[in-house]
């Protein structure tokens, strides 16, 4: 596929002039008003899986050899295979809505392997595949959908936050906290420098710990992300800013959101920026690495564009006919996530069948017992609703709830 | 016994919870070197360093929202809205994330922080600088709020609230901060969540909170030389409220006026009303009555006297409800 230039608008006409739309070849593209990444987009596993060669960031995925790339590859089938699962519990009734992560598992699977446990993630409401590197089961994902919970993982047993619905908050929230870890001394410690420093100094890179949050492009006009990458900037604090650029927030694209690229809005906050093919996991997975490393040694904060596409819905509840061209989707399909691993295994490395039939059995179990689990998930008792409001309580919620109950006790033998 | 203005109250309560506890931090604009607009902070920063009293970016759901986030890391933040009125911008966070939180995560994360508004009006300023919006926190659940009247709950009432495991809107009533008081920090605090009976008496109940206590006290002693002997209450909490001592003393006087600063519709002085006239309603001699600011944004300055419930608009409350 040739790519196209960037997109620039053309110069506005008189006033009530229509607002210049991007041509029909930009839409296809996915590119609109960004560049395509060009000689900044790191990629190191080209869409046909070809591994081309990144001076830059090669050493740090030197130790990704052919069982890792396996284990990358089986992480995003098994997150694929119960996103897709869940996308049809939802249409079976048993969801009340599924946030769907399809194409974009690269972008998380890469992200999350490359987090130490004693690091932090701050996610939205669709990291379904950084849950999984972080060690939360897919069924405890469920209870927010299916409307028994708000979330039910521990955030700090698991290093993963609780999602966050409102778009942004997480930004800011995700800087107090890496402010915390470097007000407790947890970053800077002297790992050393260079390509292999956290191999030749175990130690301190155990003991230093940095932040990850999660936002997509939509995500970036919100006052809050503006706010977080400030108080990042001055407060020098060790959070990752990983935006996925999935080009569309519900109907609105790319171009709604920004007009430069929005890596590049990281060097007007005095920090790098970067775009990585986020349909790469082994680009997603060094470049996270990099990130996490100058935040570990203090030189954070860094902003991450991980470029990919939603291949779904924003939701359950979206219909993205009424706003897409599916000729869109098709060409994204060509770029997707899985198959250029899938080919670079098969084909560098010479990777048989039988792994991928075991992949695949694999997955349909994980289904199956996610599918399980879901269904007969229990609804929680009534009066839950009074339960931690506040920590210390309330004697206005629980007179409440001393109410309902006392209502829902009158019905009893009627 | 030390006599402090509130303001240096604040300060003395502040450096004592912050030489508690290391976890707590002071957050906010200008609080650091200059001390606070109303020198609240004063002196903080020399003495616990620019690591525990920040001077923040100057945008306040940065500041709300960074300390959700250290405040889930372990830290105490305790975050200063430099007014009343620029506390929008951090509201979201306050709704949606400090509200929220240990109730989305069932318990295993709380939020200790703590946010103090100098709220009111009286001092002659500009727009925004003299709202009294406590109702719309006290109506996040997930949230408690606190207003003190006087330097001794403001000493430890600030303390008890960055001791709270639960978020605490902290309201000051900035046209009473430079007004002193004894402080006996020895002494033996209220619990944080409860009212305080300020003056016994039989023919009726007065109930006000932070800038408005002292009106009341005013007024009682007004209305005794003409014989009639007023119970003042200082809610104190305004949620979770305690009406107990309320209705207690309701119960007896059969009358209540309420005041508050803030606009009557669907406030705290509602709130009290509409509960005393369910727990009360055999003992009413009178309908409670209120004396509140209107439901008009607060007007300029040279109107404020007007806006304000002051000892005359109250007194003829008073009067009203005891001829009723």
């Amino acid at each position: 596929m040739s790519v196209p230039h960037a997109w620039i608008p053309p110069a506005s006409g008189a006033p009530g002039h229509p607002v210049p739309t991007p041509d029909r070849e930009h839409v296809l593209a996915g590119l609109r008003g960004t560049d395509a990444g060009g000689s900044n987009l790191v990629q190191l596993l080209t869409p046909e899986g070809e591994r081309v060669a990144d001076s830059r960031f090669d050493a740090l995925v030197a130790d990704v050899d052919i069982a890792a790339l396996q284990a990358l590859y089986r992480d995003m089938v098994l997150v694929r295979r119960f996103d897709r699962e869940a996308n049809a519990l939802q249409r079976q009734g048993q969801l009340g809505i599924w946030v769907p992560l399809l194409g974009q598992e690269a972008a998380q699977i890469g992200a999350g392997r490359a987090m130490a446990p004693q690091d932090m993630a701050f996610p939205s409401y669709r990291e379904h595949g950084v849950a999984w590197c972080r060690g939360i089961d897919p069924t405890e994902l469920l209870g927010i959908f299916r409307g028994t919970d708000h979330g039910s993982w521990d955030p700090k047993a698991t290093g993963f936050h609780l999602y966050t619905i409102v778009i942004g908050n997480q930004c800011l929230n995700a800087t107090g906290y890496a402010m915390g870890q470097r007000f407790e001394g947890r970053v800077g410690s002297a790992i050393g420098e260079g390509p292999g420093a956290v191999s030749a100094n175990p130690d301190a890179a155990l003991t230093n710990e940095a932040t990850v949050c999660f936002f997509g492009d939509g995500a970036t006009s919100q006052g809050d992300v503006h706010e977080g990458f400030v108080w990042a900037a001055v407060y020098d604090a060790p959070v990752v800013f990983y935006c996925q650029n999935n080009q569309w927030a519900i109907s609105e694209p790319l171009e709604r959101q920004t007009r430069v690229p929005l890596y590049q809005r990281a060097r007007g906050y005095g920090f790098p920026g970067l775009r990585v093919d986020g349909n790469d996991v082994l680009a997603c997975l060094a470049v996270t690495r990099w990130a996490l490393e100058e935040c570990r040694t203090g030189n954070g904060p860094v902003l991450i564009e991980a470029f990919t596409y939603r291949m779904d819905a924003h939701t359950t509840s979206d219909d993205p006919s009424r706003y897409r061209l599916a000729d869109e989707l098709e060409l994204w399909k060509l770029k997707d996530p899985i198959e250029r691993v899938r080919v670079n295994l098969v084909r560098s490395h010479g990777v048989e069948q039988a792994f991928f039939t075991g992949i695949q059995g694999e997955s349909d179990e994980l289904a199956a017992r996610f599918r399980e689990y879901c269904v007969a998930m229990p609804a929680p008792a009534p009066d839950r609703m009074f339960s931690h409001v506040y920590a210390e309580g309330s004697p206005t919620v629980e007179a409440q709830r001393a109410e309902f109950l006392a209502y829902h006790a009158s019905f009893e033998g009627v | 016994m030390a006599v402090l203005t509130m303001a240096k109250a604040l300060n003395d309560g502040l450096r004592t919870a912050m030489e508690r506890d290391p976890k707590v931090l002071i957050m906010g604009e200008d609080v650091g070197k200059l001390g606070g607009v109303f020198r609240v902070t004063d002196g903080l920063q020399k003495d616990f360093g620019e690591q525990r009293v920040l001077d923040t970016p100057l945008a306040e759901s940065g500041i709300i929202g960074t300390a959700v986030g250290l405040a889930i890391r372990g830290f105490r933040p305790v975050c200063e809205i430099q007014f009343d009125g620029f506390v929008f911008p951090g509201y979201d966070q306050i709704a949606s994330q400090l509200a929220k939180l240990h109730f989305r995560s069932q318990g295993k994360v709380a939020m200790p922080v703590v946010v103090r508004i100098p709220f009111g009006g009286g001092i002659g300023a500009v727009e925004h600088h003299s709202e009294s919006p406590e109702a719309l926190f006290a109506h996040v659940a997930g949230l408690k709020v606190v207003a003190c009247s006087n330097p001794s709950d403001a000493y430890w009432m600030i303390q008890q609230a960055i001791a709270c495991d639960d978020p605490v809107i902290f309201f000051e009533p900035k046209r009473r901060y430079w007004e002193k008081a004894e402080v006996d920090r020895a002494g033996q605090p209220l619990p944080l969540f409860s009212s305080r009976v300020l003056r016994s008496g039989s023919s009726l109940t007065l109930a006000g909170y932070g800038p408005v206590v002292r009106t009341c006290l005013e007024a009682a002693a007004a209305a005794e030389s003409d014989g009639h002997d007023l119970e003042v209450i200082d809610l104190r909490t305004l949620s979770p409220l305690d009406l107990g001592p309320v209705v207690e003393s309701v119960r007896r006087t059969g009358r209540l006026v309420v005041v508050a600063e803030a606009p009557p519709e669907s406030s705290v002085s509602s709130e009290v009303a509409a509960r005393v006239q369910q727990e009360c309603f055999y003992s009413l001699e009178a309908p409670v009555l209120r004396v509140t600011g209107f439901d008009t944004p607060y007007p300029p300055s040279k109107c404020e006297e007007d806006y304000l419930p002051d000892l005359d608009r109250v007194l003829d409350a008073v009067d009203r409800a005891l001829a009723w």
